[in-house]
């Protein structure tokens, strides 16, 4: 591999890059999909390529090619470089990247059991047993289980001699019940919603979770729901479950910290943010129960690595601290633009694709509370668990969030299930109103497997550390 | 790219070395380029040219799927081996009957040389047009200009072999001033045809005319909502309520109600992946030739799309709508039209007492998928009507809408319909004027 990265920087440097980096990129992914006691998909995708990035005349260019030979890099890297000098035509400002960064090194996923070699007919087994206890259950139409498992070995090469290897793991699993009734629909999914909870672990990930021991239980809470009571409209206190809280983070957090769509870069796709850089000076994000923190660093976290695609450290940065706004998610480029090093947060989608600043592990700091003790101390809320619907605008301050199941609180105790949970609100006041945040007992790196962003579109796999965390005065019941 | 005599020959490899009792061989190769743009200067420049090769096997009613992104002799024959190895491991399918027969696909031009020519200068020139409008007219431009050279070829054993070669381009545009933006898009199988000297004029005149918004309370009002987010509405149509086995697990809202008014009468959705003003592929990914359905006609629930699978449990033949094979989904409609009217953007914009301009929708999810009620923002140009006229922009707006209940209160269908590709879906829609939308909440721009 260290022959074809030299080649490829070489290829770019004569032909006038000022900087190059290549990646090679080999990915596996295995997924199995259960539905209704059959094996509806089984499936094996590999994929390999390489990316070169060049700067040029001050400008970006990038090439991608799925044919590791030396003519092909030589074009490829040729390519990435006549892209450069093209854009370099319109360019206000040329690239500064900041001082040289020159990493070396190596990171594996740590895992106990290797996902991949376990053997298929055990992890079909298992999400056969799941479906058939969902199904089980009368008024379950379609009874869903899964798994997906990823496989990446990646090496990065840069001109200013960083070598890097990685091979991240990544286990993901998941259960999903439907129920149809006369004029309606209901899911319940375990442990996370569309479609699986993902980690940077092995199989152990899987027996954690256990599809079996709740497939029972989402089955019958999906039937229920068909004549459960709608969530009623009004201005209430809300206990969010912590996988729902991670959304909440990844959405009105994560995004909105994203350097890049600060300076207007993901404009016209992903849209850009209310957290403008002179908020950095004193913006009150929310109260001092919130503390968000990106953390590359944590076991576990689908965000967690080595090194990020331009092969800087993985780091653990903090964002909000007890509610002041405090930092961005950086690339090298966006971080010398304010006068910083980058911490780490730019990664692609595999080969093919240019980095962009993604979201690493982004946290809300666990607090004191037990779950327990928080729904006592509420005399009048709703408690709503995982989510089923999520929008918000393009600044990341309005959003809309619908969970697939809620509990009347009522005088510190759970009460009637409620269907079609709804809550909607602004981010700096949704943040404001949360007081208080449940312990680390309750806290869990929940897996977005599923973030879409960038032009081509790219799909990030993000973590986000939560746990249970109460709001209030938030408007709920939106559906009609 | 490969031609088609290679890819006669390694599809045909790949069937002679696999021992399953049936196998399809599916191949397609992109080579894809894409110019973006933002603060007024080209930012990212990209090219990306990849493969994927797709075996399934069948052993009986076991079935595997693999892919690799290697099309030469010895990649193929791995990837038919690792489908081997999975398809041990199945358990029988019982609604499996077998991979679809030959059929005669129409043969349809999609291949344009205007888009395979289109050099990075030529990129650099199209978003150029946008950046120098947007300048001129003292804006900050943001979006992309793209192209993308496709094939896709789909062998069987039971003797299908289709092949289809076909371009695609696009642009789009956001154009911002501090307090407002605007938005275009066109997509074009030629480049040569874009425009993109049309979409930045549309793109700058509604950030011009949305500066300074006002902030306007939610609630339910009219709404003339532009192609774009019409086509948005189709895309949840599609996936949510148009495919066969959404409408087998009794998900869809059509499930149930074929042969009845689901929708109001002067409504006529179909799906026609030949139709040459789209993006014509005449075949889907299973190598079934693509025919047209009447999904709505006249406001009565008259058709669903099928592949192979589904199409079998009824014991009646696809229609040509599968996703590759390993996807979970089921068949999907991808080449909408929703039938054009009369009305010029200006008669719905007077018919209209008191309502809002949508120019599009962002983000939209769906609350519930029965009734298919969504979740979104407008976005990129939203404008109060009151009386027939517009008056001045207003903060976006979010909606919780049933797109179902939106359809049964169509008073004015545009005659101008515009192709659109918002997601994953080809999609041809007018603008329309809906009687009753739910806004439920604003932002503060």
């Amino acid at each position: 591999m260290k022959e074809y990265c030299e080649r490829a920087l070489n290829v770019a440097q004569l032909k006038g890059a000022t900087y190059a980096d290549v990646r090679i990129i080999a990915r596996e992914v295995q997924g199995i999909t259960v539905k209704n006691g059959q094996v509806q998909s089984l499936t094996h995708h590999e994929s390999f390529g390489f990316g070169v990035r060049v700067l040029c005349n001050g400008a970006w260019g990038f090439a991608a090619s799925a044919t590791l030979s030396q003519p092909e890099i030589e074009r490829t890297a040729a390519l990435a470089v006549q892209l450069a000098k093209t854009a370099a035509r319109t360019h206000l400002h040329p690239v500064d990247i900041g001082r040289p960064e020159k990493h070396v090194g190596r990171y594996r996923t740590p895992v106990k059991t290797d996902p991949f070699h376990v053997p298929l007919s055990d992890k079909i087994t298992l999400l056969l047993h799941a479906s058939e206890t969902m199904q089980k259950v009368p008024g379950i139409a379609v009874a869903e289980a899964a798994l997906e498992l990823q496989k990446e070995e990646k090496t990065f090469a840069s001109t200013e001699g960083s070598f890097i290897e990685q091979e991240i793991i990544e286990t993901g699993c998941g259960i999903e019940a439907t129920a149809v009734g006369e004029n309606d629909v209901q899911n319940r999914s375990y442990p996370n919603s569309v479609g699986r909870h993902q980690g940077t672990e092995g199989w152990e990930f899987v027996e954690r979770w256990d599809l079996l021991g709740n497939s029972g239980r989402i089955a019958e809470e999906a039937v229920a729901l068909l004549t459960a009571k709608p969530c009623p409209p009004g201005v209430t206190t809300v206990i969010l479950d912590g996988s729902q809280v991670a959304l909440q983070v990844h959405e009105s957090c994560g995004h909105a910290v994203e350097l890049d769509r600060v300076l207007g870069t993901e404009a016209a796709f992903a849209g850009t943010s209310f957290l403008t850089t002179d908020k950095l000076a004193g913006f009150r994000y929310g109260s001092d129960a919130v503390s968000l923190t990106a953390d590359a660093t944590i076991p576990g976290g689908l965000g967690t690595f080595g090194f990020d695609d331009e092969g800087i450290p993985a780091q653990r940065w903090p964002l909000v601290d007890r509610g002041q706004f405090v930092g961005y998610l950086m690339s090298r480029e966006t971080a010398a633009g304010l006068g910083l090093r980058s911490n780490g947060a730019m990664r692609a989608d595999g080969w093919g694709r240019l980095p962009l600043i993604r979201m690493t592990n982004v946290n809300l700091e666990p607090g004191d509370w037990t779950l327990e003790d928080l729904i006592a101390d509420t005399d009048d809320g709703i408690l709503m668990q995982t989510n089923r619907s999520w929008s918000i605008d393009d600044k990341r301050l309005n959003f809309q969030f619908g969970t697939e199941i809620g509990w009347e609180i009522k005088n510190g105790k759970r009460g009637d299930m409620l269907k079609n949970p709804t809550y909607t609100g602004m981010t700096p006041a949704f943040w404001g109103s949360c007081d208080a945040v449940c312990n680390r007992d309750h806290w869990v790196i929940w897996g977005t497997p599923n973030c879409g962003k960038g032009q081509p579109e790219q799909v990030a796999h993000t973590g986000h550390g939560a746990a249970p965390a109460r709001f209030r005065n938030l408007r709920v019941g939106l559906m009609r | 790219m490969l031609t088609e005599i290679e890819l006669r020959r390694i599809t045909g490899s790949a069937l002679a070395y696999s021992k399953a009792d049936q196998t399809e061989v599916m191949i397609t190769e992109n080579d894809s380029a894409l110019t973006r743009f933002a603060n007024n200067e080209i930012h990212q420049n990209v090219a990306e040219r990849d493969t994927t090769v797709l075996i399934r096997v069948v052993f009986g009613k076991k079935i595997g799927v693999a892919t690799l992104n290697r099309a030469d002799e010895a990649g193929v024959r791995m990837a038919v081996e690792r489908a081997n190895d999975l398809a041990q491991f199945q358990v029988e399918n019982p609604d499996f009957k077998t991979l679809p027969p030959p059929g005669l696909a129409t043969r349809v031009s999609g291949f344009h040389e205007g888009t395979a020519d289109f050099s990075p200068e030529d990129r650099a020139w199209a978003a150029g047009i946008v950046l120098r409008k947007a300048k001129d007219a003292g804006l900050v431009a943001a979006g992309h200009v793209s192209t993308d050279i496709a094939q896709i070829a789909v062998a069987n054993s039971l003797g299908v072999f289709q092949h289809h070669a076909y371009t695609e381009s696009q642009i789009n545009v956001v154009m911002m001033s501090d307090s407002s933006s605007g938005y275009a898009a066109r997509l074009d199988g030629n480049a040569a045809r874009l425009d993109p000297e049309s979409a930045a004029d549309e793109a700058v005149a509604k950030a011009v005319a949305g500066r300074s918004p006002r902030p306007l309370d939610p609630g339910r009002c009219e709404v003339v909502l532009e192609s774009y987010a019409v086509c948005d509405m189709l895309d949840f149509l599609g996936y949510l309520g148009f495919g066969a086995q959404a409408v087998q697990e009794g998900r869809s809202f059509m499930a149930g109600h074929l042969g009845q008014k689901v929708l109001g009468g002067n409504i006529t959705i179909w799906d026609d992946g030949l139709d040459p003003v789209g993006i014509p592929i005449p075949f889907d990914y299973e190598g079934v030739p693509r025919q047209r359905v009447n999904l709505v006609d006249q406001g009565v629930a008259s058709g669903v799309a099928y592949d192979s699978f589904c199409a079998g449990k009824e014991g009646r033949e696809s229609t040509g709508h599968a996703l590759p094979a390993g996807q979970t989904f089921g068949p999907i409609p991808m080449h909408l039209h929703l039938a054009p009217g009369e009305a010029s953007r200006e008669d719905l914009i007077r018919s209209v007492r008191r309502g809002v301009l949508v120019t599009r929708f962002w983000y939209t999810r769906p609350v519930h998928p029965l009734s298919i009620t969504v979740t979104g923002m407008t976005r990129d140009g939203t404008f109060l009507i009151e009386n027939g006229e517009i008056v001045g922009p207003v903060h976006n707006l979010r909606f919780t809408q049933s797109y179902l209940d939106a359809l049964r209160c169509v008073d004015g269908i545009g005659r101008e319909p515009m192709l659109n590709k918002e997601s994953f879906a080809y999609d041809l829609a007018p603008a329309l004027k809906i009687g009753a939308w739910d806004f439920t909440g604003s932002t503060e721009y």
